[in-house]
């Protein structure tokens, strides 16, 4: 099969293909030859970057990663390492590192043997694999444990020696495949420490898939989110949350507000006004050059959107609202509200000395500033999502 | 908590007390539902075959039957030809035989020691009733055999009812005249060959089982479902088939104008005058053997693949190691256990496989059981029978016993 070399769109002009150390161009993946798990996908991975693919279950994140490492070949398409093609180069020739889901150390060898394995496969001298052992054990505070046999570590424990193993034999690229899915929560946040803590320490590239967004959040330069085969939007954390692209990406990560509405007017600064489903008129920013006329869904934090606000503020966009129901959660209270008649809507008050007087069934106003707000226009890929 | 330590120490006694009634309850039951089968396995096989292997050092027949004489000689010291007493006994003995008519047993029990000795004793018995003392004239003169030593001899060996005379038979020595321990002449030595081809047929059968089979456990335990459960009854397939079947289908296909050898010469690989003999001997036995035990490998070393996630080569190969790299280093260490219960189970099997050498082993494909079978059924020494059983039973909790040893070292201990 010829494959057509195309160039893969430059999305962000200020770093060229060049700092890619791995590029994807049109890749596609299907494994029934009816339905594509990964559809034309073009991705450039920057040197040293922390790159996070995120997405729900199914999404093709996995399924690229595999691509990557070489366990699944593309079907379609290139991958590049250092603007080499790798389509067809087996895994153990990549000289890519790899921590698995459920660490995948060897269970017949002790932790020193299984950090010697990527050495003595590539002929490194005996002093020198002994001494490179005992760094990595060091690096990863694991001194003295060597003879252990990996049953005898605990989960944590089990998950540094497997990065000590995906860096020993320093690879350019470490894919971590959902490393701290096994872990509980309070160990999960320390090795996420650990492990943006080595990235930073080391400058490893280290492509990184989960399905779980504050991870995704907290450890990343930048986020790919997947859904549906496709990158929906890549870009770092904070743009993400505060300015999703598309009606996939504002319900994917964290929480939000959707209101239904119909664009009235956009000006040339992106703002626009929308007539909500229930006729008020509110203003927002359009995403995506929507037409006048044309149905969108306003997206908003809950912590941006303000209760009873100052009704002068004319920079204000205002909605009258009735309180459904209080959940107390301690340090705040999340109020359900029903605005515009329209499906649950979720604020957060903090619980602090001013307190919150609302009760269930008041009425209430809601309001929020045009830049909080964002008009998306739902396309085929969200539905059935959110 | 604290009411606990506050009832202490009166309060734990009754605690104790009524943990015993709670748990003797969920005990009876336990050994009501163990008892029935407890039962039978003692009534059909510990009872039974603690019975044979107490025959292999135990044989009271001489002893009993001839009670004057096996006392008599317990005084002799086996040179020369034995004092009047004996010669007294042995006659009052025999006479006691000719009144029951039962001297043709002793003649036997006599005659497994001494081939020939049988006509001897019915003879001597007939004539018995009319010797007069002193016998040892008398039974001198009327029969030849009992001026030579070696007819004593052989009766004070068997006057002794605790023996090791049967397990001396079994590794091919014996008691001669003047009661030392000797080999077998080497042209006699029928066991310990026997005991060397049986461990030699049952470790290539062992190796080609393993060899056979590995790959196919692999390829079952790596297939989809639906494929692997296919493949899996084709391996069981033997398991339905009865061993007579399975057997005398071998023969058919390795016999001389058999389709295997048809083939060959038809294909021009082979001469007529040249036909491969492929049965009867212990090619056969092997051939055969390996396709019954087959599944007793693919078994154990399929449900111990299974378990071995396939994420572990690919975070070999991830790590840079080749495909055979990775299998050799990776793979293989992890199937052990399953490697070295299919081995031990095919191995200990082969090792008392009896049915199918008995029809396609011949001369030189027979194992140690056909001869145990032949002792049992044909000559009647039921002592050696029983002697070269417990070698037997011996060697493979030896060899199930340096296994574990071996075993606990990587934790593969199989109980």
């Amino acid at each position: 099969m010829t494959v057509k070399k195309q160039p893969a769109p430059d999305r962000d002009a200020s770093h060229s293909a060049a700092d890619a150390v791995v590029r994807f161009i049109n890749v596609q993946k299907t494994y029934d030859a009816e339905r594509l798990v990964v559809r034309n996908l073009n991705l450039d991975i920057r040197r040293g970057e922390f790159l996070t693919m995120l997405g729900p279950s199914g999404s093709g994140k996995t399924t690229t990663l595999m691509m990557l490492a070489g366990f699944e070949p593309a079907t379609h398409g290139e991958i590049l390492l250092n603007g080499r093609q790798i389509n067809r180069v087996p895994p153990d020739k990549r000289g890519i590192g790899m921590v698995f889901q459920n660490y995948a150390l060897f269970p017949h060898m002790t932790v020193a043997e299984n950090l010697a394995f990527p050495l003595q496969v590539r002929s490194v001298g005996k002093a020198e694999v002994e001494r490179r052992v005992l760094d990595a054990l060091a690096m990863v505070e694991l001194s003295g444990f060597g003879t252990r046999r990996p049953a005898q570590l605990s989960g944590g424990q089990q998950q540094r020696v497997a990065v000590a193993r995906a860096l020993i034999f320093e690879p350019e690229v470490v894919l971590m495949d959902e490393p701290l899915g096994a872990l509980d929560k309070q160990l999960r946040e320390q090795m996420q420490y650990e492990i943006k803590r080595l990235h930073e320490r080391l400058g490893v590239t280290i492509v990184y898939v989960t399905h779980d967004q504050s991870e995704a959040l907290t450890m990343s330069d930048r986020i790919a989110v997947f859904n549906d085969g496709v990158i929906q939007q890549l870009s770092t954390p904070a743009d993400l949350y505060e300015q999703p692209t598309s009606l996939f990406v504002a319900e994917f990560i964290g929480e939000n507000n959707r209101l239904g509405g119909k664009l009235e007017h956009v000006d040339s600064a992106g703002k626009c006004t929308v007539r909500l489903d229930g006729g008020q008129i509110v203003s927002a920013i359009a995403v995506g050059n929507p037409k006048p006329g044309q149905a969108v869904q306003l997206s908003l934090r809950p912590e941006r959107v303000l209760l009873n606000p100052n009704r002068s503020d004319t920079s204000l966009s205002i909605v009258e609202a009735s309180v459904d129901d209080l959940i107390y959660l301690g340090d705040h209270i999340r109020i359900r509200l029903l605005v515009d008649g329209q499906e649950p809507f979720v604020i957060k008050a903090l619980n602090d000395d001013n307190g919150m007087s609302a009760r269930k069934g008041d009425k209430v106003a809601v309001g929020w500033r045009a830049e909080n707000c964002r008009a998306l226009h739902q396309s085929q890929s969200d539905v059935g999502h959110g | 908590m604290g009411e606990v330590s506050h009832s202490a120490p009166e309060g734990r006694d009754l605690l104790k007390r009524q943990l015993g009634l709670a748990l003797r309850r969920q005990k009876l039951r336990a050994l009501l539902l163990v008892v029935p089968l407890l039962l039978f396995v003692t009534a059909t096989f510990i009872y039974p075959i603690g019975g044979l292997l107490t025959r292999s050092a135990y044989a009271p027949e001489f002893s009993e039957g001839m009670p004057r004489t096996a006392a008599a000689l317990s005084e002799w010291d086996r040179t020369g030809l034995p004092p009047e007493s004996a010669w007294e006994a042995l006659v009052l003995d025999l006479q006691d035989h000719n009144r029951q008519g039962t001297a043709g047993k002793i003649a036997a029990t006599l005659n497994v020691e001494l081939p020939g000795a049988r006509s001897l004793i019915i003879k001597t018995a007939r004539l018995a009733p009319r010797l007069t003392p002193p016998y040892r004239t008398s039974l001198a003169a009327a029969e030849d055999g009992w001026k030579n030593p070696v007819a004593w001899a052989a009766m004070k060996t068997l006057a002794n009812s605790f023996t090791d005379r049967f397990y001396l038979a079994a590794v091919d020595h014996r008691i001669d005249a003047d009661g030392s321990v000797v080999a077998q002449p080497s042209g006699r030595q029928i066991y310990v060959p026997l005991f060397v081809r049986t461990f030699a047929i049952g470790g290539l059968v062992t190796l080609c089982c393993l060899l056979l089979g590995f790959p196919v456990a692999y390829w079952l335990s790596v297939l989809p479902m639906r494929y692997s459960n296919l493949l899996m009854i084709m391996v069981l397939l033997p398991f339905w088939t009865s061993l007579l079947v399975r057997t005398t289908a071998w023969i058919v296909l390795l016999q001389d104008r058999g389709v295997i050898n048809s083939l060959l010469v038809w294909t021009g690989l082979i001469h007529d005058e040249g036909r491969l003999r492929l049965i009867f001997n212990s090619t056969g036995t092997v051939i055969a053997m390996t396709h019954i035990l087959l599944p007793f490998m693919i078994l154990p070393l399929y449900s111990v693949m299974k378990t071995v996630p396939p994420t572990y080569m690919r975070a070999a190969r991830s790590l840079g190691a080749n495909q055979f790299t990775a299998f050799v280093r990776i793979y293989l260490p992890q199937t052990k256990a399953g490697v070295a219960a299919g081995c031990l189970l095919v191995f200990i099997l082969s090792l008392g496989y009896y049915i199918t050498p008995a029809l396609v082993g011949g001369e030189s494909g027979t194992l140690i059981s056909n001869m145990i079978a032949y002792h049992i059924q044909k000559s009647l020494n039921w002592g050696l029978a029983a002697a070269l059983s417990a070698l037997l039973l011996a060697s493979v909790l030896l060899l199930y016993w340096a296994y574990n040893r071996l075993a606990q070292v990587d934790g593969l201990k199989l109980g």
